[in-house]
């Protein structure tokens, strides 16, 4: 009798099967799996487009100080000439993803004499955060990666690799804390026809508007892309770019915000 | 019998027979090799020259071939040895380069810095006794200044002004010696190089006619098609035998 209120007890709070990713849930759940996407939800938004002429991705990085130098801890990174990703989540965390990612791409170099096509990259960095959700002894990930590659055959890819060891090809993607906003915002772009220039400006206007300025006040906005400009070749965007587009995203949001006042 | 061993074998006095009980030997030989490296410091960059022929022992194997790698925008090798090889040292500079693009620090290593790492690696492996069989010339041009170092199997790593591998340390470095001044312009040791190319071809039986020239300079490294040599074969110890007209003693 006392033993059935305990374990019923137990059952409430998750507590017998969050423990560890190798237990499920009677429901099917791995909570461990769960709550590093948690760790991910409470993360800076990253967003990514693949669109007419290349891929591009950008983030949200929450600036921990004022006395940060700028730059500093990056959470976007170039893989490969061809391939670079975005990071939302636990950073460190992302840098080892990202580290494996490189490891990936020059192994595949040094094997087949050619660049890791965008699909075989994403599956490899999705089995290697899978793998972290098998055993006890190890945590999953506290992060998802928004992956962008070019290859010959299969053209400008965006790839999002979730901690669970999913990874997705989409058009338009978003992780983070404003995923649900971005994503709204997203489904409104017309990829077939939007340039890397136009996503640049897109991108940077969803950043500015699903932040909370009331919760981080200070973020920096980080932005990668491989495109027809870049030469198909992997490149953080250029910070004068960048600070223009959210320049204009930030002026287009006072004018919103105006206006609101008006009304 | 322990099986096959493929490092057995006794192609020249170089190479080591495995035996039972014996500490296993590596490779000894190299079988696909390219001739000598030429390059010369100038004034306004540097300027480095091979041949385009692998040979397989005395065979003339393959031809334009190249044995010029651009490792950076500012940085060639000129190789010469094993083909193989050179092809693995190629792999690893592009390796490291990839690896310092992604980096993305603004940041990139300067010729000196390069010369270094293949020098490291080929010490490295020549201590394993289990050598890369080249030698590497590494011109650049870095902080407007031209480089030019040497590293060979051994490891064995310098600078200089003019610099010469192969069969080239015998018959053609003396001709860049007495060419080399320290005004000396790329224009001009193009002209040398192409002089001392031709007499390497006469006397170099793993030379072929077709050459390669790059530079280095400040706008970035250029590398040259591939040339064929004019050849003159009317001279007369050519055509009467090298002791035509020879009256010493000798």
């Amino acid at each position: 009798m006392c033993r059935g209120v305990l374990s019923c007890f137990c059952l409430l709070d998750h507590s017998q099967y969050d423990l560890s990713s190798t237990t499920f849930s009677p429901d099917g759940r791995v909570f461990q799996i769960e709550y590093a996407q948690k760790a991910v939800e409470n993360s800076g938004t990253a967003v990514g487009v693949s669109c007419k002429d290349g891929v591009v991705m950008a983030v949200e990085k929450v600036v921990v100080s004022k006395m940060l130098v700028p730059g500093t801890m990056r959470r976007a990174h170039l893989v490969d000439h061809h391939s670079g990703l975005v990071i939302s989540g636990l950073i460190s965390d992302g840098r080892q993803l990202a580290t494996r990612a490189r490891d990936e791409c020059s192994s595949y170099k040094s094997v087949y004499d050619s660049a890791i096509p965008g699909h075989v990259l994403a599956e490899r960095l999705a089995n290697f955060a899978h793998v972290y959700t098998l055993y006890a002894y190890v945590r999953p990930f506290g992060c998802a990666a928004l992956l962008g590659a070019h290859d010959d055959t299969n053209g400008y890819q965006l790839y999002l690799v979730e901690p669970s060891g999913v990874s997705y090809r989409y058009f338009g993607a978003a992780v983070g804390k404003g995923k649900q906003a971005a994503k709204t915002a997203l489904e409104k772009l017309d990829f077939k026809s939007l340039t890397c220039r136009e996503a640049v400006k897109e991108l940077a206007k969803i950043i500015v508007d699903v932040h909370d300025e009331a919760k981080d006040k200070l973020y920096e906005l980080e932005m990668c892309w491989v495109c027809e400009e870049s030469k198909n070749m992997s490149q953080l965007v250029p910070q004068d770019v960048v600070d223009e587009a959210r320049k204009a995203a930030e002026a287009a949001q006072d004018d919103d915000s105006d206006m609101d006042d008006d009304e | 019998m322990s099986g096959l061993r493929l490092t057995e074998g006794s192609r020249g006095p170089g190479a080591s027979v495995a035996v039972e009980g014996a500490p296993l030997t590596r490779t000894q030989v190299p079988y696909v090799t390219g001739s000598s490296v030429l390059g010369m410091k100038c004034a306004d960059g540097v300027v480095i020259a091979c041949d385009t022929m692998a040979s397989y022992g005395s065979l003339a194997r393959f031809k334009r071939l190249t044995r010029m790698h651009v490792a950076s925008p500012n940085c060639i090798l000129g190789v010469g040895g094993d083909y193989s090889d050179f092809q693995q040292l190629q792999t690893m500079v592009d390796a490291e380069m990839t690896a310092q693009y992604v980096a993305n620090d603004g940041l990139s290593l300067s010729p000196k810095a390069i010369h270094a790492f293949l020098a490291r690696h080929m010490y490295h492996r020549r201590c394993k006794v289990d050598p890369l069989w080249n030698s590497v010339l590494v011109a650049g041009f870095h902080k407007g200044e031209g480089t030019l170092s040497l590293v060979d199997l051994y490891g064995t790593a310098y600078s200089s002004d003019v610099l010469a591998t192969g069969f080239a340390l015998h018959l053609g470095l003396p001709l860049l010696r007495n060419a080399h001044r320290p005004d000396i312009t790329v224009a001009e040791a193009k002209v040398v190089m192409n002089d001392v190319l031709k007499v390497l071809f006469y006397r170099d039986a793993r030379t072929n006619d077709v050459v390669q020239l790059a530079t280095v300079t400040a706008a970035g490294v250029e590398v040259g098609d591939m040339v064929k040599l004019d050849t003159e074969w009317n001279h007369k110890a050519f055509v009467q035998g090298a002791r035509a007209g020879d009256e010493s003693s000798w």
